[in-house]
């Protein structure tokens, strides 16, 4: 069995585990304090409001576990709420500079909101190198704009207003995906998730 | 005499009709496109989309605020979002007159201030006012019970919108009508502005007790029930099977209307909501800030008694809003008949 926690201070958690509950061998756990993590062999931090997300992981030292998960090479991703946390620059398009907490492990650069609002949120198919072709479902979603040292992006979205951004970003253990493959039913990301954690 | 030639012609000019409306569907289908303007293979405003980023809400705190102020304090204490009013609805319970939908340039400031989703509230059945907040960007509208309404028999078509819907029930079957019309997420009515629960409170159980009826018709065959109740409490039949089948609400669903500690938050949570929404609550209180920080708080750790006392412990009962009991208002000064 291979035991996959989800971090479930906000968030569309429940979607995370229900998606990983249709692969076999897999045991998705709940993860709200650091002793959760004690034994898991990969983890994902779901979408949802990042600046709620990073705040709530303070509370029960979320943080700095996640930090020491991974330095031990444990798999992360991070989609949409997530991929924000785990960046180390990040922009609000509208607002700028957010001030909001962020682990900072991911030599990427982020920029929040950047399609625009809930009414540009959005549905398309993404080609994400090493996996294929994903359905993917673009929520109020960030975009990866930059990607230096070890982080390489995987997949680009083409967007009428935005460009030519970034949509998967992955570094050594770490993989961030601006869309939620939790809501599109296509489990591709979560099964190159589990082979990362093989590795 | 009636020839049969003459019922030919009938049938023919039928056949005009029915070709007229799938004529009128595909317009409408055109008029209401999710394909974004110059790239066909982006897909904005689906069913999807709206529900996905309710399900993003999940777990969180929604505030009321009625100022660019009061929603950074929102957003620094880890609110998921915040809904622009006007007046909190205990100033417009007590100020009296028509509430209507807050200043589009108060809602425009919010938005350019914080970076978090930004609701409002439109009256209930008043589509141009809901229009006004889809085209100035708000992210979530609320169809709301706490504005004067303008229609006492239809609510809105909200399937017509790109942007989500959220309205208030006291039932399932309440519930399941605003789904039927577009909603992509309910929360309970309670009795706003009156910083009581216990309205919620009741709202939210009647919902739950219909919910393990309609699973029990459901687990024990008894299909004929689901059938009764959709007759009997005017409920959408597809509906009450899908609710069946799910086990609970369709949609995410809220708490809303009087929570005003985070013993209130961590209560409604216990009872099934998804997260909650906190209107007079806060921002009528003397202790915003570590109000609004606390019940963040609250909600997402309602199952860990030791952090919700920790939570509690920072608020001073002296600082929550007085309040009003329910059961000293007139039926006419109720909020929570309105659009049933």
């Amino acid at each position: 069995m291979v035991k996959v926690g989800v971090v479930a201070v906000q968030g569309d958690f429940l979607e995370h585990i229900q998606a990983l509950r249709e692969l076999s061998g897999v045991e998705p756990v709940v993860v709200k304090s650091a002793r959760d993590l004690s034994d898991v062999d990969a983890l994902v931090i779901p979408g949802g409001e990042s600046t709620t997300i990073g705040s709530l992981m303070r509370v029960k030292g979320l943080d700095a576990a996640i930090v020491d998960l991974a330095e031990r090479g444990i798999p992360i991703m991070g989609t949409c709420a997530g991929a924000i946390i785990l960046a180390k620059r990040v922009v609000d398009r509208v607002v700028g500079e957010t001030g909001q907490f962020l682990l900072s492990l991911m030599d990427i650069a982020v920029v929040r909101n950047a399609f625009g609002r809930q009414r540009e949120s959005f549905t398309t198919d993404v080609y994400v190198d090493g996996v294929g072709k994903v359905r993917a479902i673009f929520i109020r979603a960030p975009a990866i704009v930059e990607a230096w040292g070890e982080a390489r992006i995987l997949a680009y979205v083409d967007h009428y207003s935005s460009g030519k951004v970034g949509a998967v970003a992955i570094e050594r253990n770490l993989l961030t995906t601006t869309f939620h493959p939790e809501l599109s039913g296509d489990l591709k990301i979560y099964e190159y998730l589990l082979s990362m954690a093989k590795r | 005499m009636f020839k049969l030639v003459d019922s030919y012609v009938y049938i023919e000019k039928l056949r005009d009709l029915i070709y007229q409306l799938l004529e009128a569907r595909d317009r409408a289908r055109s008029e209401y496109s999710t394909a974004a303007p110059n790239n066909p293979a982006i897909e904005v405003g689906s069913t999807l989309v709206k529900l996905g980023f309710i399900s993003m809400l999940k777990g969180g705190v929604i505030m009321d605020v009625t100022n660019e102020k009061q929603a950074e304090i929102a957003e620094d204490a880890g609110a998921v979002g915040v809904m622009v009013l006007d007046k909190l609805p205990y100033d417009v319970r007590t100020s009296g007159g028509v509430a209507r939908t807050a200043g589009l340039d108060v809602i425009k400031n919010v938005m350019e201030t914080i970076t978090i989703p930004v609701s409002a509230k439109c009256r209930i059945g008043h589509r141009e006012e809901a229009r006004l907040l889809e085209e100035i960007g708000v992210d979530l509208i609320d169809e709301s019970e706490v504005l004067t309404p303008v229609d006492d028999k239809v609510h809105i078509n909200k399937w017509e919108f790109k942007t989500p819907f959220v309205n208030g029930a006291r039932s399932l079957p309440e519930a399941l009508r605003r789904i039927y019309e577009g909603a992509s997420m309910i929360r309970t009515k309670g009795e706003p502005g009156t910083g009581n629960v216990a309205e919620a409170v009741k709202h939210m159980k009647a919902v739950v007790r219909d919910i393990a009826t309609l699973r029990g018709y459901y687990e024990s065959g008894y299909l004929e029930g689901l059938w009764i109740y959709a007759k009997e409490n005017n409920a959408p039949y597809e509906l009450v099977v899908l609710t069946a089948k799910l086990s609970r609400v369709p949609v995410v669903n809220f708490a809303a209307g009087g929570i005003a500690t985070p013993a209130d938050a961590a209560l409604m949570m216990w009872l099934g909501s998804d997260g909650v929404f906190v209107g007079s609550g806060i921002f009528k209180s003397a202790d915003p800030e570590a109000r609004a920080r606390a019940i963040v708080l609250a909600t997402t750790f309602y199952d860990d008694p030791e952090t919700v006392v920790e939570a509690q412990r920072m608020v001073s009962e002296r600082a929550s809003m007085l309040g009003i009991d329910v059961k000293t208002l007139k039926p006419e000064e109720l909020m929570q008949t309105r659009g049933v």
